[in-house]
């Protein structure tokens, strides 16, 4: 038996043994011919020449076939469909109607005026509730969270800088009687980096100072939240505006280098963080591009974590991600189509090895998803989960000639990007000058003329094209404004019955801690919305304390 | 078609009007996302038009001070977050500063029974994603042009 023989041989035992410990033997597939399906394909030892060094078994390096040893044969991904609409009493109704159907992690988006950093007294009432929930107090998240218990709950919080959505979780814990190192989840939008250079929803927090208020959240996690994911890396805003997959990857890896080296900086050991750091991609309909985008991802992050940024705990090297179906992809032309589309993406996403991810409602192109066209989007998760038996083979394009070539390929370009950033001084300096924010805007007009010209057809729109749009589309769902306007009283009443003195002593402290960076900012925020200080003066304190930022636009 | 005839018609209007016509692409209310507007604004530019481009979230006020100061000839306004509900106080506004003769164009995600409301308002066009560049500049031009033959 040569060496390599042996190496495979050695790795091969270790896959089943870790194997084994996460799925039981009893789980035998067989499909409807009577074959049956085994979790893994693999070369055998003797045509094994380059496998290891590029593909390995899943759970070990490279990883590129997955982070762990059973993937989705052991545990599927979990389904995050955003969810966010009016006040926190529909939140809480329509939350209510997902854990009776199974639901073990809840998703929460904020208005957009919540997003600006501003509280709904603040902006037109017209805008509010049409995007998300209007959560301002440690009352709105109890009400959103009314009837579950956050011991049980995973909540995955868009909530951008400086994280008011989870102080006001924390806070409702404790009224819960749950101690706060219970709490899990994600905080989501947390990458300012990517807010900076794509989709510009954050709370205008300088770029400087939004390095401290993250690089404090994750100190804050460390400390007190052990089942919490303080960062989650985007590398979907940047596809979403315009950057091509390889480079959206190349950004997101390069943003997640930058985070690792601001941990470095303030004393924190790279197993302390790399651990809990999370990814978010999106997944276009360019079907092999996405597998083979993910796969060189996964292959790149584990060398990295462990060769650049010191990580000996393999959890260090695993790359986590959500991801969720393109919405650019999606057509105003014959919107049913888009059922197709996002069936297209999810599977990519899951040949992908994805670990949650979320589907695009057909409708999202015609206006903030309705219900029905949001329960399609779950339907088709489960339909290629259930019927289509996606689940049963780990990384099962692996080894496809195609495959592993587009994969090589797809590094190239990833790690050509991340060579651009570098020489534009890391991800941080390469957003201040405008470098990131350049590349992405030339990738969209490339494409967009792509489109244009023909050379990229779109169904409906530029091929294909029937007058006669026959698809049905479910009625315009807005919030009912007497339920915003009560809102709007509750919100009043609360500010009202607080202790004025508290809010404003927890509020001084937030200033303290700017100006003292002993101290940590989030934990001021938390004690501030604990005191009953609402998002929008938590928002404005931390703006005039850490500096007041503008994207930084070029068109 | 070719960007050049793109140029050409727009060579045309400057002539008509004595100078390049001048358009404003911003957004207003909450939302920040901007690949279409800054996709647009390109398009505009590069054939022939002058554009004032501007950051996001900018309030109703704000846009008309900034069109009235750069005199512009239309405005645009791209919205994907339902920020177009406050288009029609935007027409409100517009025509408080007698500023009726600003062609006004909505383009992202508008649903249908908003189209109606908001050409109600004044608006003059809406583009829905899958425009194309010909279409909306081509648009733009012959809005502008009418609105000077008109005068």
């Amino acid at each position: 038996m040569t060496e390599a023989n042996k190496e495979f041989d050695a790795a091969k035992s270790a896959w089943e043994e870790e194997y084994a410990t996460q799925v039981s033997a009893d789980d035998r597939r067989v499909n409807r011919s009577g074959i049956e399906v085994k979790p893994l394909y693999t070369p055998s030892a003797e045509n094994a020449e380059n496998y290891m060094e590029s593909s390995g078994f899943p759970g070990q390096e490279p990883r590129t076939r997955g982070i762990y040893a059973s993937m989705h044969r052991g545990r599927v991904w979990s389904q995050r469909q955003l969810v966010g609409l009016a006040t926190p009493r529909e939140y809480n109704e329509r939350m209510r109607g997902m854990v009776k159907a199974g639901t073990t992690a809840l998703s929460m988006i904020p208005c957009n005026s919540v997003y600006r950093g501003y509280d709904i007294d603040e902006v037109d009432p017209l805008l509010l509730g049409t995007c998300g929930t209007t959560i301002n107090t440690v009352d709105d998240m109890a009400a959103c969270l009314d009837g579950v218990s956050l011991a049980d709950m995973s909540v995955s919080l868009n909530d951008p800088l400086p994280f008011t959505l989870l102080a006001f979780v924390l806070a409702t814990a404790k009224r819960q009687g749950v101690p706060i190192a219970a709490v899990s989840g994600t905080s989501n939008q947390s990458d300012y980096i990517s807010h900076f250079v794509a989709n510009h929803m954050f709370l205008r927090l300088s770029l400087e100072g939004s390095r401290r208020v993250l690089t404090d959240h994750i100190i804050y996690a460390n400390q007190h939240l052990p089942k919490w994911n303080p960062i989650s890396v985007v590398g979907q805003h940047m596809q979403q505006a315009g950057a091509t997959p390889a480079q959206a990857m190349g950004f997101a890896l390069s943003t997640a280098i930058q985070f690792a080296d601001d941990c470095r900086a303030r004393g924190m050991k790279p197993d302390e963080y790399l651990p809990k750091f999370t990814f978010f991609f999106d997944i276009s309909i360019s079907f092999f591009e996405e597998i083979a985008k993910f796969r060189a991802g996964r292959r790149i992050w584990s060398r990295i974590a462990k060769e650049r940024l010191g990580a000996k705990d393999p959890r260090s090297q695993r790359f986590k991600f959500h991801a969720q179906t393109s919405g650019v992809d999606l057509t105003r032309q014959h919107p049913l189509n888009n059922i197709a589309r996002v069936a297209t993406q999810a599977i990519a996403g899951i040949f992908g090895g994805l670990q949650s991810m979320h589907s695009d409602a057909y409708d999202e192109v015609l206006s903030t998803p309705t219900e029905e066209a949001a329960k399609i989007a779950v339907a088709t998760q489960n339909i290629l989960r259930e019927e289509a038996h996606l689940c049963d083979v780990i990384d099962p394009l692996g080894g496809s000639y195609y495959i592993e070539t587009l994969t090589d390929e797809m590094e190239q370009k990833i790690v050509e990007t991340m060579e651009q950033v570098a020489d534009a001084g890391g991800m941080f300096a390469a957003v201040r000058d405008g470098v990131v924010q350049r590349m992405i805007g030339d990738s969209a007009v490339t494409f967009q003329s792509r489109v244009d010209s023909g050379e990229q057809k779109i169904v409906g729109v530029n091929a294909f094209i029937d007058e006669e749009s026959s698809s049905h589309v479910a009625p315009l769902e807005r919030p009912d404004p007497e339920l915003i306007s009560e809102q709007l009283t509750r919100f009043q009443k609360f500010k009202d019955e607080r202790s004025a003195a508290a809010v404003n002593t927890a509020l001084d402290e937030i200033s303290r801690a700017g100006e003292d960076e002993s101290l940590n900012l989030f934990e001021k925020v938390v004690e501030a919305a604990e005191a009953g200080s609402t998002h929008g003066e938590i928002c404005e304190r931390m703006r005039k304390e850490v500096g007041f930022g503008q994207p930084l636009i070029a068109a | 078609m070719d960007v050049s005839e793109q140029i050409d018609a727009v060579g045309q209007l400057a002539v008509t009007m004595g100078r390049r016509p001048k358009v404003m692409v911003t957004k207003i209310g909450l939302d920040g996302h901007d690949r279409g507007s800054r996709l647009v604004a390109g398009f505009l530019r590069d054939a022939g038009m002058e554009v004032i481009y501007t950051a996001p979230w900018q309030q109703v006020e704000h846009v008309v001070n900034q069109a009235l100061e750069e005199d512009v000839d239309a405005i645009g306004i791209s919205s994907l977050a339902t920020d177009h509900l406050l288009v029609p106080k935007l027409m409100q506004a517009l025509a408080t500063a007698e500023m009726e003769d600003v062609v006004v164009i909505v383009g992202g995600i508008v649903p249908d029974e908003d189209v109606v409301m908001l050409k109600e308002a004044g608006v003059a066009e809406v583009f829905h994603p899958g425009t194309s560049r010909d279409e909306i500049v081509n648009g733009i031009t012959t809005l502008i042009s009418e609105i000077q033959v008109g005068e």
